[in-house]
């Protein structure tokens, strides 16, 4: 399969490795987590099970075209869903191109939507680990995200610490972006700074429903194209509010991973925040830069989904605001907009910023050696 | 362009299809109607396998709260990111003008015609009662 590509590989003399930003595993079923909670949790989740911010418990809020969301060549025969069977991730992603490490965004049964802040604490320490146990230990070129119920900062600060000291696979910590508040506010705070003190990553990428909003700023939509687009609308609008809060200010050292954010907003967003910063400054003295360069100094942006402008050429350009060195290859496997490494960065560009994309950046930034 | 022996006729019943290789190449036959079509398995979007997908019609509105659902069975639509081929024609339907699979020619050809080739006796039953699938590359 593929031949064409295959032979293009050959011919440039080079293998195709990479490192990508975002992979997501799934439990086969609940069952996979109950070796990792205590006998009150198994319990109450087998009596209660979880209390979500939407009605549609178990089910996604935003009906999709086809096989829920996943790639529809990514069920295992052995059954369960897309993402749950390491064999089949490796045969057709991570052995199939050669990648050198990947970083799990663990989003389902992670705790991030429960109400129930004390069960939503068990089900985040089960899943990281379910991630540990049953995937770091089965294919060390996998990374965990710290995954913690950010309305329950000092459990969060609490797993942060013990994970980093736990194993050097907890690279990240992952945190919905629909949280109950913007996520500059002083009470994700103490979050910011064991990240910072533990020297990890903060990885946003759209999960959960913990805050119960939609997307969209302006209510709930009606079909999944808009619950898709609004993904890079509402990160847009957590960096507004992580920048204008001054959280980079308090936290310096704090590094921010986009996954599958969009990134082609950028730099509109950093000409508009800086433009109105220079008439109303005044509202917002600690902050001591333009706003754009807490943009440019504090985010990473990964690839997947590809933005497709009608010329490629386009991208370029965006690349060269947001930075050739902050922008990482990601894939999103198993879902549907899956990005295949081999064509997601189908555009002129010179190899050493072809290789920063495909692996160098995202080594430097989770200092991967 | 080569003949190539891909398979019987009568495996691949209508609305289904059967993955094979010819030439080096994937190559999906498609059973539309009685009309056998092939296809690269490989989108040209983003490479998906595009033969995996699921044969599908084209959901079609004149305006908002109409709809029709037309020409069931025609259409393919990629495993992966969802694009939809006409597969008569590797039409792309959402973006004509840029999109287009790379098609090949499919004809049934009597069995005695293509039993001569070694291709045929190491791959595929010989009989001629059976009309064996070809497709040019």
């Amino acid at each position: 399969m593929n031949k064409a590509l295959a032979e293009r590989e050959t011919q440039t003399g080079q293998k195709l490795t990479f490192v990508d930003c975002d992979i997501h595993p799934v439990p086969r079923s609940p069952k996979d987590l109950q070796p990792y909670l205590s006998a009150r949790w198994r319990e109450h989740a087998e009596t209660f099970g979880g209390h979500v911010c939407q009605g549609l418990v178990g089910q996604l809020p935003f009906p999709r075209m086809m096989a829920a969301g996943m790639r529809a060549d990514s069920y295992p025969s052995n059954g369960g869903p897309p993402g749950c069977d390491l064999e089949m991730m490796q045969r057709q992603h991570l052995d199939a191109y050669g990648c050198e490490a990947g970083f799990l965004v663990a989003l389902t049964r992670s705790g991030m939507d429960e109400r129930n802040l004390e069960f939503g604490a068990a089900l985040a320490h089960a899943i990281n680990d379910w991630q540990l146990h049953d995937w770091v230990a089965k294919d060390n070129r996998l990374k965990a995200g710290i995954v913690v119920p950010q309305e329950y900062p000092e459990f969060a600060v609490a797993e942060i610490d013990n994970r980093a000291a736990e194993h050097e696979a907890f690279r990240q910590i992952i945190l919905s972006p629909r949280a109950s508040e913007p996520l500059g506010r002083r009470k994700y705070w103490p979050i910011y700074e064991a990240i910072e003190r533990n020297n990890l990553v903060l990885g946003l990428h759209p999960a959960g429903l913990s805050g119960g909003h939609p997307t969209s700023g302006t209510g709930w939509g009606t079909y999944y194209m808009q619950e898709h687009y609004g993904f890079s609308s509402s990160f847009a609008g957590n960096v507004v509010s992580l920048i204008m809060e001054g959280v980079f200010e308090r936290y310096p050292g704090l590094k921010v991973a986009m996954i599958e954010t969009g990134f082609s907003w950028a730099p509109s967003l950093g000409w508009r925040m800086d433009r109105e910063w220079e008439r109303n400054r005044k509202e917002v003295p600690h902050l001591r830069q333009k706003p754009s360069e807490y943009l440019r100094q504090h985010f990473w942006f990964c690839t997947q989904p590809m933005e497709e402008p009608e010329d490629p050429a386009h991208l370029s350009d965006i690349f060269d605001w947001i930075g050739w060195d902050r922008m990482m290859y990601s894939s999103d496997y198993p879902h549907w907009d899956y990005d295949d490494p081999r064509v997601a960065l189908n555009f002129k560009m010179t190899p050493a910023q072809r290789a920063g994309i495909l692996r160098e950046n995202a080594r430097a930034l989770y200092r991967l050696s | 362009m080569s003949r190539y022996v891909v398979g019987r006729a009568a495996d691949v019943a209508p609305g289904t299809s059967k993955l094979v290789t010819a030439k080096g190449r994937e190559l999906g036959i498609f059973n539309v109607g009685g009309k056998f079509y092939a296809l690269a398995n490989r989108c040209p979007h983003k490479g998906g396998p595009l033969c995996f997908g699921r044969i599908t019609g084209l959901a079609q509105s004149n305006g908002p709260g109409e709809y029709r659902y037309i020409r069931p069975g025609e259409f393919l639509r990629c495993p992966w990111h969802g694009w939809e081929f006409e597969i008569a024609t590797g039409q792309s339907y959402c973006d004509p003008k840029t999109m287009r699979i790379r098609e090949f020619e499919v004809a049934v050809a009597p069995g005695a015609e293509v039993v001569k080739g070694p291709y045929i006796a190491e791959n595929f039953p010989v009989s001629v009662e059976e009309d064996y699938l070809v497709v040019e590359i």
